[in-house]
């Protein structure tokens, strides 16, 4: 399975749309996609994982390192639309009171 | 050339001869056969285009010029494929060496990280860990108070391979060098925060579940820091109940203060503890459910606890399609009278 990573820019916002499965293969691309961009000053990064349907803890490794990243740069970083599979992971791990985490879609999580 | 290689060509001409008179399949089937040999012996194909221009020198008297220049110039063609063949061979020595090497670490771990299961009067443990590689990145220890307790860790690194092997080192010599007064599960995953957060790369961090089970008072303290919640099998009411507690994994931010828990353990209640390995198991494209995996646990209770942990394991091995991704690790504990 594959992961694609699609980003929109808009003034101070960055919009990550990513689809497929996160795993310790697909990470190292989201990555790349996501940690430059949380690396400009005051850019406030959304990713949306609407269309994730598997997230291993390798997929959480990138969001703790993005998340620190925009402690040190001024920047900050939302989840959005999670799956139920994958915002249970948050969860667990506590990551869900340290990430700000959104659901805009009807029956999702929160 | 040695012998064997002499010998080969000697087939390939006299196949080739065959060939050119009778157009004989059986001979297209023996030129497969020594061109087998060839690769086993590392002939580079620039050889074997040599080895039939003089093969065709002498089947056949009337070789055209046009012939023989193009011959050369494949010839030619083929010295890259030569290297390139060359360094495979290379890469296969280079993997073998890190291969060997990465054993060699495996078995270092095992030994840094080893633990022994206490005996301990009126308790039952079972544990199994499976790597999914060749290191594990699961890590599970037992340290026995002096006032007869008996302290349980399990943990997870995110992150896999050989860099959270590592990491798990670093854990535990942390925590061996608390004292033990201070062995409050809240106060060890504070403690270890710390140490992991100030120490690892951002990307990293760790889940884990610590429990103190006090026999004097047949108690269980726990904290869970992210850690895959466990269970707690009550005997009384047959009933497997979900082990809640909240906390930060370990390594995200420095100053996490854990809460921690209580639970009475009764005769022949039992304390399940696992790695998410466990509940990410996945036969096929299905997940295992954490419902499944208890009703197995149920369907093995009546063994002893260790020979429960390696049914559950074996259980899900057999499963067709099963494919371990993550490192797994069950851990039962059962209070016995």
């Amino acid at each position: 399975m594959n992961l694609t990573v699609n980003v929109v820019e808009e003034n101070e916002k960055s919009v990550l749309n990513v689809s497929g499965e996160i795993d310790a293969y697909t990470a190292p691309k989201l990555k790349e996609s996501l940690l430059p961009l949380t690396k400009k000053e005051n850019n406030k990064v959304e990713v949306n994982l609407e269309k994730v349907t598997y997230m291993d803890s390798t997929g959480l490794g990138v969001f703790v390192s993005a998340l620190k990243s925009t402690k040190e740069n001024n920047s900050t970083l939302t989840l959005l639309n999670l799956q139920d599979r994958v915002f249970r992971i948050f969860k667990i791990t506590g990551l869900d009171e340290v990430i700000t985490i959104r659901a805009a879609i009807r029956g999702g999580n929160e | 050339m040695d012998e064997l290689i002499k010998l080969h060509a000697a087939t390939y001409k006299e196949l080739l001869k065959n060939y050119m008179n009778t157009q004989d399949e059986r001979a297209l089937y023996g030129v497969e056969k020594v061109s087998k040999a060839f690769i086993k012996e590392n002939i580079l194909p620039e050889e074997i285009v040599n080895l039939h221009i003089d093969a065709m020198e002498e089947v056949s008297t009337n070789l055209n010029k046009d012939y023989k220049h193009s011959m050369n110039f494949l010839l030619e063609a083929m010295i890259s494929y030569g290297l390139a063949m060359q360094e495979i061979q290379m890469l296969r020595e280079e993997k073998h060496v890190l291969e060997s090497e990465i054993s060699v670490a495996a078995s270092m771990q095992e030994t840094l990280l080893g633990t022994t299961k206490p005996s301990i009067e009126g308790l039952d443990i079972g544990v199994i860990s499976v790597p999914a590689h060749q290191m594990n990145g699961d890590y599970h220890h037992f340290i026995k108070g002096t006032d007869g307790s008996l302290g349980i860790a399990i943990a997870d690194v995110i992150g896999k391979g050989i860099p959270a092997a590592l990491c798990m080192s670093m854990i535990k010599y942390a925590m061996d060098s608390y004292p033990e007064e201070s062995m409050s599960p809240k106060s060890i995953l504070k403690n270890l925060n710390r140490v992991v957060e100030r120490n690892v790369d951002p990307s990293m961090f760790i889940t884990m579940c610590y429990a103190q089970y006090i026999p004097s008072e047949q108690k269980l303290r726990y904290s869970s820091a992210g850690h895959e919640p466990g269970y707690y099998y009550c005997a009384k009411n047959d009933t497997f109940k979900e082990i809640k507690a909240k906390g930060l994994v370990l390594g995200v931010s420095p100053d996490t203060e854990y809460k921690e828990y209580e639970l009475i353990i009764e005769k022949n209640d039992m304390i399940i503890l696992l790695t998410d390995g466990v509940t990410e198991c996945r036969d096929g494209e299905r997940f295992i459910e954490s419902q499944e995996i208890l009703s197995i646990i149920r369907k093995y209770a009546y063994l002893p606890a260790q020979e429960m942990v390696d049914n559950v394991y074996k259980h899900f091995e057999r499963l067709q399609d099963f494919q371990l991704r993550d490192d797994f690790t069950l851990l039962i504990l059962r209070k016995k009278v």
